[in-house]
């Protein structure tokens, strides 16, 4: 327990909180218009940043310390955003164009008399909180349990995962899936009765988010500094060598990957009622591509870094859109290129090295890439 | 060839073992028994086959026929890597393979013998006993004083010595160790050959695998030379080096 929360940890939290709670505050307290009130947009987007650190969080789980290249996680949050999206179409009820109290307006567009079996159980906000994990969770533990037990690693599994969000994306795109077909749903009105539009439902979702995101971190926190954490990434520097002293290795793969998927999971569900609308497009390889450029720019296998870097790449993305339109693709390609070339172990593995040459610091002589696993 | 073995009392027992790749013939009909507590040494040639017979024993590679048994009940050829690690048999890599991100003293921790499986390894706290175990092995493999560094940064033939200390910690009774001499100076040599020697006994056997004729002559102990996937000859290593088929493939004259 000592050394669950570091100096890194402490950090990272400490902000967390910082700036979760002090946007709430200023965004309720502070006059429109005074230079410190934080507007209601801020809050949203700001939510919406710490779903995509969540997520970002749970691929360094399995990519920065079991070595697993996830190029589909993409679709574990899709999924979990589906759960959630699932109950909040349920709750709109009849106040859907069509009024139809029971059908979602897409199923009465299709003629449908009754709902599909798989959306039984989604009226009740229980279920969708449970399903949002365990959707993903067992997609993942079905799809591990065969990748992992037939030994497939490497740019093999990477390209399989992204294979799997591919043809999910395919199959979330007919309308005779039951899920909204390319338009996916939305339209979502209350969540546990409480207007979504409201500025105080919007603040509790992104102080969700942020609890979500400190939870997911010390669950990491804990299974990486556990020794179940040192034989993941033993497994992740010699496999072989994990083998043959005699762990199970495709076991120790498979239960991150789990973890990992339901951390996923948490963080679409969570994204779903703050952007509004869930729909195929989360399943789109590019996207799963892009959750590895974050953790990349932040620093691989420090989890801090995963979530500083998803906040980073994010906030590039969201001012480049609006500073250069027509060039911000190429400036954040640049960016990337950038990061991997000159800084291969992320922005928090410079600040390491910074702060390393201070010379109160006592020397650790652990690389920032690979540190959490011992201090 | 091979006077009918005592089944029950060889620690290890491979019978008529052949693997073959692609049509090429790795291991031939070999044969290998060990008794509890001995020390052997394999040499042969290139492709002789030695590290295929390691693979067999170790459960990475399926023989296509033959038999291999741990303590004479445990069949080996049905089994995987970890299984047979769990059961007691450790290996040594030719090249050093050792955790290169944790420190020496966690990759002692994560070879020590215990339950493997991940839920317990998720609550898993150190004992006391444990600690001690790891310290005497690092007393054993003289790395004490570099216990807290990464083992990334050791030399090679302190990783050496490392993955046979983690071999060890796995307390196995049958040890597999691949060209530990390899890449290490004389007196380091003649130190693992030392240290090899007073590890083997009690219950515990250990193969070793080497080239370096003087390692094998400090090891003092019975030599199979192996060519082409079967063994040539067995004794001492006066008698297999007298041994003509040995002179002829071995020596190359």
């Amino acid at each position: 327990m000592l050394n669950l929360i570091d100096g890194k940890g402490r950090i990272f939290l400490t902000i967390l909180i910082v700036i979760s709670v002090g946007a709430v505050m200023l965004n309720a307290l502070a006059p429109v218009g005074s230079p410190v009130h934080v507007p209601n947009y801020m809050i949203s987007l700001i939510g919406k940043y710490l779903c995509y650190a969540l997520l970002a969080l749970s691929v360094d789980l399995i990519w920065g310390y079991a070595g697993i290249l996830s190029l589909g996680h993409g679709a574990f949050f899709a999924l979990g955003g589906y759960a959630m999206g699932m109950h909040l179409m349920r709750e709109i009820g009849d106040r859907g164009v069509y009024g139809n109290p029971d059908l979602p307006d897409f199923m009465v567009f299709l003629n449908w008399q009754e709902l599909p079996w798989y959306w039984m159980g989604s009226d009740s906000p229980l279920f969708a909180i449970i399903m949002c994990m365990a959707a993903p969770g067992l997609l993942a533990f079905l799809f591990g349990w065969f990748a992992f037990r037939s030994r497939v690693t490497g740019v093999y599994l990477s390209i399989i995962s992204q294979a799997m969000t591919f043809a999910l994306m395919l199959a979330f795109f007919r309308n005779d899936m039951g899920f909204g077909g390319n338009n996916g749903l939305t339209d979502f009105k209350t969540f546990l009765g409480l207007d979504l539009q409201a500025d105080a439902t919007r603040a509790g979702l992104m102080l969700a988010s942020a609890l979500a995101l400190a939870l997911g971190y010390l669950l990491c926190r804990w299974m990486t500094t556990s020794k179940y954490g040192r034989v993941l990434i033993a497994v992740r520097d010699a496999e072989s060598r994990a083998r043959f002293v005699g762990y199970r290795v495709e076991h120790y793969k498979l239960f991150a990957f789990v973890v990992s998927a339901m951390i996923a999971g948490v963080a679409g569900a969570l994204y779903t009622p703050q952007v509004g609308i869930i729909n195929p497009s989360e399943f789109q390889p590019a996207n799963s591509i892009e959750i590895i450029v974050w953790v990349a720019v932040g620093g691989r296998g420090t989890l801090v870094g995963a979530a500083l870097g998803a906040v980073l790449v994010n906030y590039a993305k969201t001012y480049l859109t609006g500073a250069i339109p027509e060039l911000w693709l190429f400036a954040l390609g640049g960016l990337f290129i950038a990061v991997t070339l000159f800084f291969p172990k992320g922005v928090l593995g410079v600040m390491g090295d910074l702060m390393a040459k201070r010379p109160r610091r006592k020397p650790t002589g652990s690389a920032p890439t690979m540190e959490a696993g011992d201090d | 060839m091979i006077d009918s073995p005592r089944l029950t009392n060889a620690i290890l027992y491979v019978s008529g073992v052949t693997v073959s790749f692609d049509g090429f013939r790795a291991l031939n009909e070999l044969s290998l028994f060990l008794e509890p507590g001995e020390l052997r040494a394999v040499i042969g040639p290139n492709g002789a086959g030695k590290s295929t017979m390691m693979d067999v024993i170790t459960g990475k590679t399926r023989p296509d026929s033959g038999e291999v048994f741990l303590h004479g009940r445990h069949d080996l050829t049905k089994l995987d890597e970890a299984a047979i690690a769990s059961l007691g048999v450790g290996r040594k890599f030719q090249r050093p393979t050792v955790f290169e991100s944790h420190t020496v003293f966690e990759n002692l921790e994560l070879a020590l013998k215990c339950d493997r499986r991940a839920r317990y390894s998720l609550f898993a706290r150190m004992s006391a006993d444990q600690r001690a175990r790891i310290d005497s092995i690092l007393a054993e493999i003289g790395l004490a004083d570099r216990a807290a560094d990464r083992a990334g940064l050791l030399s090679h033939g302190q990783k050496q010595w490392l993955e046979i200390g983690m071999v060890l910690a796995q307390d196995p009774d049958v040890l597999l160790i691949d060209e530990p001499a390899a890449g290490m100076t004389d007196a380091e040599t003649m130190q693992t050959a030392e240290m090899l020697k007073r590890i083997s006994g009690g219950d515990r056997a250990v193969v070793v695998v080497e080239h370096d004729m003087e390692f094998v002559r400090a090891l003092d102990c019975k030599v199979t030379a192996l060519h082409e996937g079967s063994v040539l000859a067995e004794g001492t290593l006066d008698a297999v080096s007298a041994d003509e088929a040995v002179i002829e493939v071995y020596l190359g004259r």
